[in-house]
């Protein structure tokens, strides 16, 4: 066991050196904004990155997560097409004559009520199918989602499988596999 | 096989540019539409989130093929990510405060399945 002070800089050490991601995304946010690659910009970017996650650290997520990437096309696949058929949806629904749909609030109890994909989940769930998270519970693992036009999905349970169908892609990319085998979802 | 042209793929460029600009053009109008019409604060939140999400996107392919210069499309591609990534949150934030100031007509939802107990509970709650 070593002194608190030695400690927390070896902990500030240790936050370098599995925050590289963040450093480099932060980087490349940086170089995208100038609009050219050079090196005054690469290495300026790397310092302003470093800085910013040294004052502002954040829980680290790797242990809880993973990443494979066929889920993760499959999910962007099905994301993109998603977010197309909901925007012209709700545009026709805003556009048509006629009376407005019924909205509703439904009650959807997600498999795992871990922070990061429940947020995961409950930000893509807002862009894409006809719902909205109004509500979200981390304690229960539980989201209120707003929809739309309730007619168009034949009724609550319907949005709950929309939902859950959402949550299980998300888990299958990002879920390490000891979450998936407690969700049932292996294989 | 037909001989391509030298100017094609410009000319395919700027025709999937006008496609991309008039759809986009036409969601982002039907999330204003949409804003307007829209009876209740959620509705509305459903207009400003989806259509007009994918219409600056759109807009934004549809500039990004007519421009062609890789420090824009940069620019470009960072408003599209930061766009996905603060619209979900702005509307649910929105609703949620809607929601628990009382600023959303219940009667209206059809079936209505939030939580009564409104309290911010669980370990973020207290202190």
């Amino acid at each position: 066991m070593s002194a608190p002070s030695t400690g927390a800089l070896r902990r500030a050490a240790g936050r370098f050196v599995w925050q590289w991601p963040a450093v480099a995304a932060l980087t490349v946010v940086w170089v995208l904004l100038w609009g050219d690659v050079s090196w005054a910009n690469v290495l300026g970017g790397a310092a302003l990155a470093a800085l910013v996650v040294v004052a502002f650290p954040l829980p680290r997520i790797e242990d809880r997560a993973t990443f494979r990437v066929l889920p993760f096309l499959g999910l962007l696949r099905r994301f993109v097409a998603d977010l197309v058929v909901a925007s012209f949806q709700v545009a026709w629904v805003a556009v048509r004559p006629g009376p407005l749909p019924r909205g509703a609030v439904v009650e959807v109890q997600l498999r795992n009520p871990d922070d990061l994909f429940l947020t995961v989940t409950a930000v893509l769930s807002t862009l894409v199918p006809g719902s909205l998270v109004v509500e979200a519970r981390p304690d229960t693992g539980r989201l209120y989602v707003h929809v739309l036009d309730i007619a168009h999905f034949d009724g609550p349970e319907a949005v709950r499988a929309d939902i859950r169908g959402l949550e299980e892609r998300v888990l299958r990319t990002l879920a390490p596999s000891e979450v998936l085998e407690r969700c049932g979802l292996e294989g | 096989m037909t001989e391509i042209e030298p100017g094609f793929w410009t000319a395919l460029a700027d025709v999937v540019a006008a496609l991309c600009l008039l759809a986009g053009a036409f969601l982002t109008f039907a999330a204003g539409v949409g804003a307007l019409r829209f009876g209740s604060l959620l509705a509305r939140m459903h207009s400003v989130t989806k259509p007009q999400v994918l219409g600056l996107v759109l807009l934004l392919i549809g500039l990004a093929l007519r421009v062609r210069s890789w420090s824009a499309v940069a620019m470009l591609a960072l408003v599209v990510v930061f766009q996905l990534a603060t619209a979900p949150v702005a509307a649910h934030l929105l609703s949620r405060a809607g929601f628990r100031t009382g600023k959303v007509d219940e009667s209206e939802l059809v079936p209505n399945q939030m939580d009564p107990s409104d309290e911010p509970d669980g370990p973020h709650g207290g202190a």
